[in-house]
């Protein structure tokens, strides 16, 4: 739904719903007298209810619990809440388990990868409404995508039980361990797949991207010597290093009226930042393994990528990345004497972090002696974008006034599509409203 | 792909929905009942290797149940690329879902909708649940592909409460005892 204010330059434009996002929320742009005067992105049901009634829980059931916030990245919240009651236990994962959990994530990374790049966002550069119309006219292209998280359903199913909401994640490590026989057949449709994610990756390359640049500070995890996935400090890129421990005195958190998801500002750093893929690479290109640092080279993509319209190029790379350290991992994988660490309960306070899909996911418990969680406290990476992506909508609608409202609502959202904004995580259907009148 | 005479068929009984948003757990609460009665009627049935998320053998393999078919059990979140894997190569796909009753007509929490589709080609009604449009967009995505199966049928439930949390609303597990028989009856006709 549209609206045109009464004079040139003020109106109102309002669309009922901004599909291929994963949640629900809304937008709103206000324009007056031809300037861009307020930017919202409304986020209604963040994962604040969660961190409610974990309270009072056992804790071992805050890897179960929180996997439900989102169907698309459960190992993600399975990971964070284990690093941190193992934090809060005093446990430190050992080898295998360690890196069987990092093998768990990257078939979180590929299914979610393949899935936002072929069925939400592709479709946006070719000219279709949806991947369904994109299909009709490309079947072999959605066959690819699919075909690339049948790969990663069949590395979580053998890992994590199921590849919806993983039941095999435990504190400490894992119900039960693969042998290594048993995941020889997904290596070899992992190998299948990292050429289809290689075909991925020069498909996207040969888009048109607009012409645009985010300025944000980046913040994303570090793992010095490889990629990041699974675990790491948090890096910068105005020079900021910390741990998970100090994740809230870097990351402050604001109520904002708009929005039921909190506004994350880095102290002292003057405000928005953005995490998430291009953040990601920006700041650990130089660990991109092998074939995933030559396919971005061979895309065009320099070490840093500040393009959020390119984001389908990084997010195509780390699906490449993925892929190769899930085959590394299966390949060194020796079955472990047990499927995991004890982690006795003791009462203390543990924080933890993982790259999500979508950026930063950080996790924090309190628990009694007794082992019962006192508190929880989630901060899930789309809540943490919600203002840097506001701010990039800024520009972006500033420069493209002289659109027609149609044009100017189908931009917007493509261009909030650029994030990949989880709003499950923070839930299905964002709509978008831009005011130009009074 | 349809099964000869002597070939089993494959069934797939899809439960979509998240058993932390209130009703939207019915999906799952089905599949647990079968899952139940699969234990119980073939206690030597083995799983496939994946223990909660399907379940090789037939849920209901008495005598009025159907021996000529494989059922498995999915769980899913209602993701249209999701459900189309899920019921690709099925000869009959059940799905259980929560939907929110759009007017005309007052809501009737717990009523039960029954819709059949023969490798469609439709525009089909859009059920609303906590977690999107999923299933109209996966048949549109499964006819596109030409990944539908022989037969798809959907069990809709009437909701309460998708709100945040677990449990179902009264209403709605009443009706999940009824919606159990109900997808019993469509495995055991085939």
């Amino acid at each position: 739904m549209t609206h045109r204010g009464t004079h040139l330059g003020d109106r109102t434009l309002a669309a009922a719903g901004l599909a291929r996002v994963e949640g629900e929320g809304g937008m709103y742009v206000r324009v007056s007298d031809g300037r861009v005067e307020e930017v919202r992105l409304d986020i209604y049901e963040p994962p604040r209810f969660f961190e409610a009634f974990l309270a009072g829980r056992s804790y071992t059931e805050p890897p179960d619990i929180t996997a439900r916030i989102c169907g698309i990245c459960p190992v993600a919240y399975q990971t964070s809440a284990c690093w941190a009651i193992e934090a809060a236990c005093g446990v430190t994962l050992p080898e295998p388990l360690a890196g069987l959990r990092r093998l768990l994530y990257c078939g979180e990374w590929i299914s979610s990868h393949a899935l936002h790049i072929y069925m939400l966002h592709a479709p946006d550069f070719l000219g279709y409404p949806g991947a369904v119309e994109l299909a009709r006219d490309h079947r072999e292209v959605v066959e690819r995508g699919l075909s690339l998280r049948r790969a990663a359903n069949a590395l979580m199913e053998a890992i994590g039980g199921r590849s919806v909401h993983p039941v095999n994640v435990r504190v400490g490590g894992f119900y039960r361990v693969p042998s290594a026989g048993e995941l020889a057949p997904v290596a070899e449709q992992l190998a299948r797949a990292l050429d289809l994610a290689l075909e991925t990756v020069r498909w996207v390359a040969g888009f048109d991207f607009p012409d645009f640049r985010c300025d944000h500070e980046l913040l994303a995890l570090r793992q010095p010597g490889s990629y990041p996935i699974e675990a790491g400090t948090l890096v910068s890129s105005r020079g900021l290093e910390f741990t998970a421990a100090d994740f809230e005195r870097h990351v402050i958190e604001e109520q904002v009226p708009h929005s039921t998801a909190l506004h994350a500002r880095l102290a002292g750093h003057g405000g928005s930042y953005l995490t998430g893929p291009l953040a990601r690479y920006s700041l650990n290109s130089q660990w991109l393994p092998p074939a995933a640092a030559a396919a971005a080279a061979d895309a065009g993509l320099g070490p840093v990528c500040r393009n959020p319209f390119q984001s389908i190029v990084v997010r195509a790379v780390e699906t490449v990345c993925a892929i190769e350290e899930a085959l590394r991992l299966v390949r060194a994988y020796r079955q472990p004497a047990s499927p995991f660490a004890e982690a006795a309960p003791r009462a203390g306070t543990g924080h933890g972090v993982s790259e999500a899909p979508r950026g930063v996911l950080y996790h924090r418990y309190e628990l009694d002696s007794a082992g019962i969680v006192r508190s929880a406290r989630i901060i899930p990476p789309t809540s943490q974008n919600q203002a840097a992506i506001q701010d990039d909508l800024r520009g972006f609608v500033q420069d493209r006034l002289a659109f027609d409202d149609e044009r100017l609502t189908r931009e917007c959202e493509q261009a909030v599509r650029n994030y990949d904004p989880c709003i499950s995580c923070a839930t299905h259907f964002l709509r978008l409203r831009v005011d130009r009148g009074r | 792909m349809t099964g000869g005479a002597a070939q089993r068929r494959r069934v797939v009984v899809i439960g979509v929905g998240n058993t932390y948003r209130r009703d939207d757990g019915i999906g799952q609460e089905v599949l647990s009942r079968l899952r139940a009665r699969a234990a119980d009627d073939t206690a030597d049935d083995t799983a496939d290797g994946n223990p909660d998320d399907t379940a090789d053998g037939n849920p209901d393999d008495t005598a009025d149940g159907n021996p000529d078919d494989t059922v498995q059990l999915v769980t899913s979140d209602g993701e249209p690329a999701s459900l189309v894997e899920a019921w690709t190569g099925a000869s009959l796909a059940v799905v259980v879902d929560a939907v929110l009753a759009a007017a005309p007509g007052p809501p009737a929490p717990g009523r039960l909708h029954r819709i059949v589709l023969y490798r469609p080609d439709p525009v089909p009604a859009r059920p609303v649940s906590s977690h999107g449009l999923g299933l109209g967009e996966a048949v549109r995505l499964g006819v596109a592909l030409g990944r539908m199966p022989d037969r798809l049928i959907i069990h809709a439930v009437e909701a309460a409460d998708v709100g945040h949390g677990p449990g179902l609303s009264p209403a709605v597990a009443a009706a999940a005892g009824p919606l159990t028989a109900a997808v019993l009856r469509d495995l055991r006709a085939g």
